[in-house]
Parts: structure tokens; C-alpha cells; sequence
């Protein structure tokens, strides 16, 4: 007859066993898939008119899903730059709105409203540079975001009417469908080529691009 | 010598709240193989559910060596507990309840399932079915002592 105890561990190396298993299958089955985006999140992926900047014909394109209130996309900020400085030509960068902080989705509405301005790039600086002012608690002050905005080089007749248009909410609105869709769960968020990061940091970034340029150069 | 056999024999009493044990473990670890491994996002009344469940894991072993009977109303309460969530959180997945009542973050909604087996065995389907087992293995547990003691 068997014994508890034996029963016991028996069934928790078992247990233990089949979670180790099933550790290493899912790994392997996702390394295998590379993280590579299906066909059809992959028309998803870019957006026409979407901010960006580079090379248009850049080989390498980054996808970066950023929250203007994120202080990670912050500190991220110069280094995608930086990469982009240290392979001239070669880089191209997109960026859209994952606006996952509360508020935020008012703030991505002033930052679309600068880019029908062509003023995106100084606005999301200014953005950043001033997060503390702007940020409370994580929660997004967009009274005093537009305020900070004001120093720019706008018309703020067509702004203020922008803000709320048509446009920016038809940009707003694909950038959270493709968010939903790309399972995009946390800011920043970087595709290289229509490859998702597989985990986060700087390093695993700079080797997914240069990859890539590997690849295509 | 009557000691000795109740150390040995595995009385009905004493599997079925091993059986409890395991159901609880395998939930367990099939509840962090989703959210470590293949990175679901757990929303807060999944959490509630995981509260209920984990401590069962250690408390078990615990109450199965020696057999300790008072453990069925500690994994009681807790497995009410976690029925309890489940059957709000089934009811609001299928609708019932409305999604204003849901005490949810925005990022990650109750109401939002992301594994679905058959048609209808979502994840809180599987949470209520596995606390419901478990109540009934209690239940059958603590019955049981009173026929035995009698």
C-alpha cells in the first residue's frame, strides 16, 4: 500500500515537473515564432501620417508605442535618438499613442494636434522635459500640458479647434485599436522590422535593431 | 498500535483533502504559468481569486500530516471566499452583471477573457468549477468525520 507521504511528494514533483515542462515548451514555441507579428497585425502596425522621423528609406523601421506620461519613455527618449545618430540614414522611427495612464488620451490629443502642425517633435520634447509639471500621481494634467504647449510656434486658433477634431480622433482612435490588437500592455513599446522586443531594456533594443541592420545593410 | 494505523491508512477522509490539496496546487501553478510565463495580464478580481487559493497550497500539507480535521473550516472560509469572486466575475463575463459594478482598473478589465476551451470554458469558468470542487470535497470531508466519530 502506498504511503501518504510518498503520495505526497510524489504528486508534488509531478506537479513541479509538468510546470517545468510546460516552462520550457512555451519558450521554445515562442523563441521559434521570434515574436514575429502576423501578416495582419501587420498592416496594423504603421500608421499613415503617423508622427516619425529618419531616413524615408530607411531599412530599419522602429514602431515605438509610447505615453507621453511615461516616465520610461522618457528616459528612453535619448537613447533611441542616439541609436538613430549612430547609424545615419539607416533608421527610421515612428511613433504612436499607447496613452495606458489616466488623462492621457487628452494629452495625445494636444501632441496630434502640434503634429497636424508639424510641430510633434518640440511638443513631445517640451512633454517630456516638463513631465513632473504636467504628471500628478500618474494622472495626466492636460489643462496644464496645453499651457506648457503654448510656448511653441502655433497657431492656436486651428490648435484649439484641432484638439478636438476629427482628425485627431481618427488617429487616436487606430492607435487604440492597434494597441488592443498588437497587444501592446505596457509603454514604451518597441517593434524593430514588425519584431516585437522580446523583454525590455536598452540592451535588448540596441541588439534587435542592429540585427536588423545587420540584416538589411 | 491504533496510532500507527492511523498514521498509514489513507482513510477517505484524509484523501479527499489531499485531493483538495492537489486540485488547489495545480490551480496554482496553472494561475502563474499564465501570468509569469505567458504574460496574461491578471485583472483585480483575479486576483481576489488567487488571495482564496494560494494559502490552501501550504495550509493543506500542513493539515495533512498528521490529519488535522479543523483545516476544513480554515480552506472552508477561504474557498467560499473565492466561489464567491468567481461566480461575480463568471456573471459579469457572461453580462449579467452590469460593467459599472465592476471594481476593475482601466487597463486590464474583469470583463475581458483572454483563453477560451470549448466555447465556454473561460478562465473564471475554470475558477468557479475548481472552487466548487473543492467545496464539495470539504463538505463530503467534514461529513464524513461525523459519521466516523459517531
Amino acid at each position: 500500500m502506498m504511503n501518504k507521504k510518498t503520495l505526497f511528494i510524489g504528486f508534488t514533483v509531478m506537479l513541479v515537473g509538468i510546470f517545468a515542462i510546460a516552462t520550457v515548451f512555451y519558450q521554445n514555441l515562442q523563441s521559434l515564432n521570434q515574436s514575429a507579428v502576423s501578416n495582419e497585425q501587420l498592416t496594423q502596425l504603421l500608421r499613415q501620417g503617423a508622427p516619425s522621423k529618419g531616413d524615408d528609406n530607411a531599412k530599419v523601421t522602429i514602431v515605438e508605442f509610447l505615453d507621453p506620461a511615461c516616465e520610461t519613455c522618457k528616459v528612453f527618449f535619448p537613447f533611441v535618438n542616439k541609436l538613430m545618430a549612430k547609424y545615419p540614414g539607416k533608421i527610421k522611427l515612428m511613433v504612436r499613442y499607447a496613452p495606458l495612464h489616466k488623462n492621457s488620451d487628452k494629452v495625445v490629443r494636444l501632441l496630434e494636434a502640434a503634429h497636424l502642425q508639424g510641430q510633434f517633435w518640440p511638443a513631445l520634447e517640451v512633454l517630456f522635459a516638463k513631465q513632473q509639471e504636467w504628471t500628478l500621481h500618474h494622472v495626466s494634467q492636460p489643462q496644464i500640458a496645453k499651457q506648457l504647449l503654448s510656448a511653441l510656434n502655433l497657431d492656436q486658433e486651428m490648435f484649439a479647434k484641432d484638439v478636438l477634431g476629427q482628425k485627431v480622433s481618427q488617429a487616436l482612435n487606430d492607435d487604440l485599436a492597434a494597441v488592443k490588437s498588437l497587444q501592446v500592455r505596457a509603454t514604451p513599446e518597441f517593434f524593430v522590422n514588425g519584431r516585437k522586443m522580446q523583454t525590455f531594456g536598452y540592451q535588448q533594443l540596441q541588439q534587435l535593431i542592429e540585427q536588423e541592420i545587420a540584416k538589411h545593410y | 498500535m491504533s496510532n500507527e494505523k492511523s498514521a498509514n491508512a489513507m482513510s477517505r477522509q484524509w484523501l479527499m483533502l489531499f485531493a483538495v490539496w492537489a486540485i488547489a496546487t495545480i490551480a496554482t501553478l496553472s494561475s502563474l504559468f499564465f501570468s509569469e510565463i505567458v504574460k496574461l495580464p491578471v485583472c483585480s478580481l483575479c486576483w481576489y481569486q488567487r488571495i482564496a487559493i494560494y494559502p490552501l497550497v501550504l495550509i493543506m500539507p500542513l493539515a495533512l500530516f498528521p490529519l488535522d480535521k479543523k483545516v476544513i473550516a480554515y480552506a472552508g472560509i477561504l474557498t467560499l471566499f473565492g466561489w464567491l469572486v468567481a461566480l461575480f466575475h463568471v456573471l459579469l463575463v457572461a453580462g449579467i452583471i452590469p460593467k459599472a459594478a465592476q471594481p476593475c482598473v482601466q487597463d486590464i478589465p474583469c470583463s475581458e477573457t483572454h483563453l477560451n476551451l470549448f466555447g465556454f470554458l473561460n478562465m473564471p469558468m475554470m475558477s468557479l468549477l475548481t472552487f466548487t470542487l473543492m467545496a464539495v470535497l470539504l463538505f463530503l470531508a467534514k461529513n464524513r468525520d461525523s459519521e466516523e466519530s459517531m
